[in-house]
């Protein structure tokens, strides 16, 4: 057994949690893979988090990705933090950095365990502010500077790869490089609002090369699990190259409602809900489709492909939100066996997000009236 | 410092071990880096390091054949080089 086996078979904890704390957020991304705005009124409690921190304590996660939404916005953010710190839990956590002003910074800067990333999806304010909205990359700009004056020490700068910012990669390289931060690249999805998004807004197909040349010359960038189709264009970038989606890695959303990973909030990946008896433990090693999901997975319509091994037939929710079958190739296969079936779904009913949290948007809200 | 069999060691105060199926998962949380501990022997001559005067003396004990050795040395080694293991 290698140790990508003995991960695809799952273990007693995931080792990436992302735990998204609310729906609610202060921007309103086209690409938001939850389809955050608005706060949801069934969100988990501060005892119904605290009790979520105590029992991943108990079975040794030994840190959280928190997201949302944007997760400073909840009053307890802070709280939870300290509580998950305080129980060995260690957190990083996502932001647009609305919310870290002077004070703040100092007071993260004190924190043991606590990792802060923050996103941009542009490395000047025309290409980032197109799909975060006005004003937030010198929103985001800000926050890092705070950070630097705090002294906080090596945060991460976090970057969705779209058409529009693939060219940037030296500009956000070296921006990270001036404020002593850690680069990181993921995938454009076409999740949440993403599915709207999608075939504008994700790379090329030389604009896939180039990003994963650049990669390769690159091991210090972090990329997660995010490009391991790109494995199939030669060597495998670092990182792990499996899909990781209820094996190793699962998503707690707002509601308590866990799924296989964080780009698929849909209800065929909700393997159950953190309230349910047995609690998120019993989800994550008992729960139907958990199980399923650490069976050999059959190669499919990708058998006959000798990339099989390296790409593994690429990202399950890039391929559910595209209305290609699981078994098929990944829409951005860089052989191009995605394409025709990304095109033959495009007029066919595509499976949608969930729960939609967006804001009304001032179109729909002239269209009511 | 190269990593000695014949001296002490133990498993640094800020790792946690969680059992997994195949032996168990390392995580430090000083420089937050995860390590595969892919042998239950080897997962318990790591717990039982620091009982021993000598890693050698814990290989005795917990039973582990000649021809391993030299495959757990290297893995001991390399945790103590990113700091799981502390000489004591």
């Amino acid at each position: 057994m290698s140790l990508t086996d003995d991960m695809k078979a799952g273990l007693q904890a995931p080792i990436c949690l992302t735990w998204e704390l609310t729906y609610a957020c202060n921007l309103q991304c086209v690409h938001c893979l939850s389809s955050s705005g608005r706060r949801d009124p069934r969100e988990l409690t501060t005892a119904e988090a605290e009790a979520v921190i105590d029992e991943i304590q108990r079975m040794q996660v030994f840190y959280v990705n928190i997201g949302g939404g944007e997760p400073t916005i909840r009053p307890d953010f802070w709280h939870l933090i300290d509580y998950s710190v305080d129980h060995d839990v260690g957190v990083k956590f996502s932001t647009n950095g609305s919310r870290i002003d002077a004070r703040v910074a100092r007071e993260l800067a004190g924190a043991d365990y606590v990792d802060i990333q923050i996103s941009i999806d542009g490395a000047d304010a025309a290409t980032n502010d197109h799909v975060r909205g006005e004003g937030s990359f010198a929103t985001a700009l800000a926050a890092m500077d705070h950070l630097a004056e705090a002294d906080f020490g090596e945060f991460k700068i976090s970057v969705v790869m779209t058409r529009h910012n693939v060219g940037q990669l030296d500009q956000f390289a070296d921006l990270a490089h001036r404020y002593g931060a850690q680069l990181r690249l993921t995938r454009f999805r076409p999740s949440g609002r993403g599915a709207a998004t999608w075939h504008e807004l994700h790379p090329s197909d030389q604009q896939q090369r180039r990003l994963y040349h650049w990669l390769l010359d690159r091991p210090d960038v972090l990329t997660g699990d995010s490009f391991f189709h790109l494995s199939a264009l030669g060597e495998a970038l670092p990182g792990l190259n499996l899909c990781g989606a209820g094996r190793v890695v699962c998503l707690v959303d707002p509601v308590g409602d866990v799924y296989a990973c964080p780009f698929v909030l849909h209800d065929d990946f909700k393997a159950g809900n953190v309230r349910d008896e047995g609690g998120f433990e019993r989800v994550w090693r008992s729960s139907k489709l958990f199980a399923g999901l650490r069976e050999p997975q059959s190669a499919g319509a990708c058998a006959s492909c000798g990339e099989f091994d390296a790409c593994q037939g690429g990202c399950m929710a890039a391929k559910f939100f595209t209305g290609i079958p699981l078994d098929g190739p990944d829409p951005e296969c860089v052989n191009g066996y995605g394409k025709e079936l990304v095109a033959a779904a495009a007029g066919a009913p595509r499976p949608l997000a969930g729960a939609d949290h967006s804001r009304p948007s001032p179109v729909k809200f002239l269209g009511r009236r | 410092m190269t990593f000695d069999i014949d001296r002490a060691y133990r498993l640094n105060d800020r790792v946690a071990l969680r059992p997994e199926p195949f032996g168990a998962l390392a995580y430090h949380y000083g420089n937050r880096r995860l390590n595969f501990l892919r042998a239950h022997d080897l997962v318990a001559v790591i717990e039982s390091l620091a009982e021993h005067d000598t890693v050698r003396s814990a290989f005795d004990a917990a039973g582990i054949a000649g021809s391993r050795r030299a495959t757990f040395e290297k893995a001991l080694a390399s945790l103590a080089a990113s700091d799981f293991l502390v000489a004591t």
